[in-house]
């Protein structure tokens, strides 16, 4: 699986991380079967990917903290296996589940760190004084951790881990767990660290999150990458919206099912209660049109709704539709 | 919530590489903040050696030594080697809760001395087998003991003790990064553990016990180490009685300091 071009001077160069066939093994299951990912410098790129899909895994191999099965990959720059000290020196990792010591304070955690850096004395608390301010939790610094809320300690850990600009920040599902409002102002955070030069790799299993943050977009599943490109490219891919409806009889399902696939090309999707449907419409009007068809057929339509795709829908969309071939590597 | 302000995110190089020493007094540090922010532990530490010292004293003192008196100045060395290796136990827990919750994660994609984490756990065991071994010592000279060889005496038993924890750490140090729960650590510790401190002449001495109950007291680790600190304390200890004491913590640190840094590379 590994392509000879990672050798490639000039292509490695401009990428903050560049992996070719990465694959792990835990016992029987390959939790990354393969993946290649390039992300350039300074970008916001984003691993889209259901519970188990081996995001995780990918970035624990990305950061050093498990050794990859095959593959190989650089980040910065160095070599993963022949220079894992100089990749954790040029990358941060603020990992799925808080890493902070919930029995010392805010400040404390960050002091901590920033002397395991080599930061002495004024230069130490004079670091974890800035950075708390600039989280917006100076009020707190001197509160034991396990005494924050969720936001404040997602804001807590990845302050920690801009004690030094990393080259590379991997984010494992940031938001995760955050109401909404925490949710915007981690949003906010991650533009701004990306307008300072910080190449961010984050992993969310939200469509809309990737959407808004991340200029690049691989989708992974069971291992595998499935599709990766802009945003744009993957709406494109399948199409820019759904259609949802609900059916007054849940009897008229196989008659509604096939009109629909019939109006709109599309595969549609049953919802596991039966008596809805959701299938990807390529315009509004032709969403509008297969609406329209459904009640001239006399089948009762209680609700129809457009919206974005759920995750959901984009893997069904990616992997359940023979009959649209996946737009894989298109980069 | 506002927005972060942009001038932190202004470029920050890292300073010169720390040395691993460095690292290590970062962790130990740590580990005194603990202190300061959960005392309770400390509680969990002294409160069993105490109600020993205070049990088997008045209770069984008289009857196993003639007097409660005596049997004090019998049992208090044995009491402080007990406290040390019970306390290593609650070093391990304490890994496998850290090492449970990702803050290990961050530690290890950190450019460090990977030892240093350890190091630094046991500057605070250290910390806490001097404390634990004072109080206990207090509260014995409250209760009538006397270190008849004098404060040098006390001062060469507390490095042994160190000594000992620092060796017996290795095996819950290992055992904290291989098992995920803290309390299977902390069961699976003492059932190792108990067999070692009952089974010792840190209670009675064994010319009463059966033959071969005798040889394995005779042969035990911890009997070693006991008869040194006694030695030590009391007065009369040999350069043997310390090297046999210090045979099972250099044993277990050669053997055992290697096993952990592989297991914690692995993980
Ligand atoms: N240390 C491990 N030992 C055994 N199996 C593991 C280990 N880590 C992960 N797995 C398995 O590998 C698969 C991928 O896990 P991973 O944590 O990478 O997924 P994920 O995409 O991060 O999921 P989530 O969204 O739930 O965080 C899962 O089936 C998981 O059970
Ligand atoms: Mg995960």
């Amino acid at each position: 699986m590994n392509s000879p071009d990672t050798t490639d001077p000039r292509g490695t160069a401009a990428l903050a991380i560049s992996a070719r066939g990465l694959v792990k093994t835990f016992g029987k299951l390959q939790a990354v079967a393969g993946i290649d990912l390039d992300v350039p410098r300074g970008m916001i790129f984003a691993v889209l990917g259901p519970n188990g899909a081996g995001k995780t895994t990918l970035i624990r191999m990305l950061a050093t903290l498990i050794a990859p099965d095959e593959g190989k990959a650089t980040v910065m720059g160095h070599d993963l296996r022949d220079e894992a000290d100089a990749v954790r020196s040029s990358i941060a990792l603020t990992g799925q589940f808080a890493s902070l010591d919930e029995d010392l304070t805010g400040r404390e955690n960050l002091l901590l760190l920033a002397r395991l850096w080599g930061f002495r004395g004024r230069q130490a608390t004079g670091r974890a004084r800035d950075l708390l301010e600039a989280f917006n939790l100076s009020d707190a610094a001197n509160k034991q951790v396990k005494d924050y809320s969720g936001g404040m300690r997602r804001r807590l850990d990845i302050a920690a881990s801009l004690i030094v600009t990393p080259g590379v920040l991997f984010l494992d599902e940031p938001t995760t767990g955050l109401d909404p409002v925490a949710r915007q102002g981690v949003w906010r955070m991650i533009r701004d660290l990306a307008r300072s030069g910080v190449t961010i790799l984050l992993t969310t299993q939200y469509l809309e999150e990737a959407d808004q943050l991340a200029a690049r977009i691989a989708v992974i599943d069971r291992g595998r990458k499935i599709a990766e490109g802009t945003s744009r490219e993957l709406k494109a891919t399948i199409g820019s919206g759904f259609l949802h409806v609900a059916l007054g009889d849940a009897s008229d399902i196989d008659r509604a099912s096939a009109l629909l696939e019939a109006k709109l090309g599309h595969p549609p999707k049953r919802n596991v209660e039966g008596g809805a449907l959701s299938i990807m419409a390529d315009t509004p009007k032709a969403a509008n049109e297969a609406v329209a068809a459904l009640m001239a057929d006399g089948i009762a339509v209680t609700d129809f709704s457009m919206g974005t795709p759920s995750l959901d829908e984009v893997f069904f969309a990616l992997t359940g539709d023979p009959a649209e071939p996946e737009k894989e590597q298109a980069s | 919530m506002n927005d972060i302000t942009p001038a932190t995110l202004k470029h920050v190089e890292r300073p010169a590489r720390p040395g691993g020493m460095s690292n290590a007094l970062v962790f130990g540090w740590r580990a005194i903040l603990k202190f300061k922010h959960v005392p309770e532990q400390l509680f969990d530490l002294i409160m069993t050696p105490i109600m020993f010292t205070l049990l088997f004293t008045f209770v069984f003192g008289g009857a196993l030594a003639g007097s409660t008196d005596n049997y004090l100045q019998f049992f208090l060395p044995g009491i402080l080697v007990q406290t040390v290796v019970f306390n290593s136990v609650y070093s391990g827990m304490g890994l496998s809760t850290d090492l449970g919750k990702g803050l290990f994660e961050r530690f290890r994609s950190l450019p460090i001395w990977p030892l240093a984490p350890f190091a630094g756990l046991m500057v605070g065991d250290v910390l806490r087998h001097f404390i634990a071994g004072s109080i206990i010592l207090a509260i014995g000279l409250m209760l009538g003991y006397r270190a008849e060889a004098g404060v040098f005496g006390v001062i060469g038993a507390f490095l042994l003790l160190f000594a000992v924890g620092f060796g017996f750490g290795w095996v819950f140090i290992l055992m904290g990064l291989l098992i995920r729960t803290p309390m299977t650590v902390m069961t699976i510790g003492f059932t190792l553990i108990f067999p070692l401190v009952f089974a010792s002449n840190i209670m009675v001495e064994p010319e009463t016990m059966p033959d071969w109950l005798r040889a394995f007291v005779d042969h035990n680790p911890i009997s070693f180490i006991t008869t040194a600190l006694r030695g030590l304390m009391g007065g009369g200890v040999t350069f043997q009685q310390i090297l046999l004491a210090l045979i099972a913590p250099v044993l277990l640190t050669v053997v055992l300091a290697p096993a952990s840094l592989v297991a914690y590379r692995r993980k």
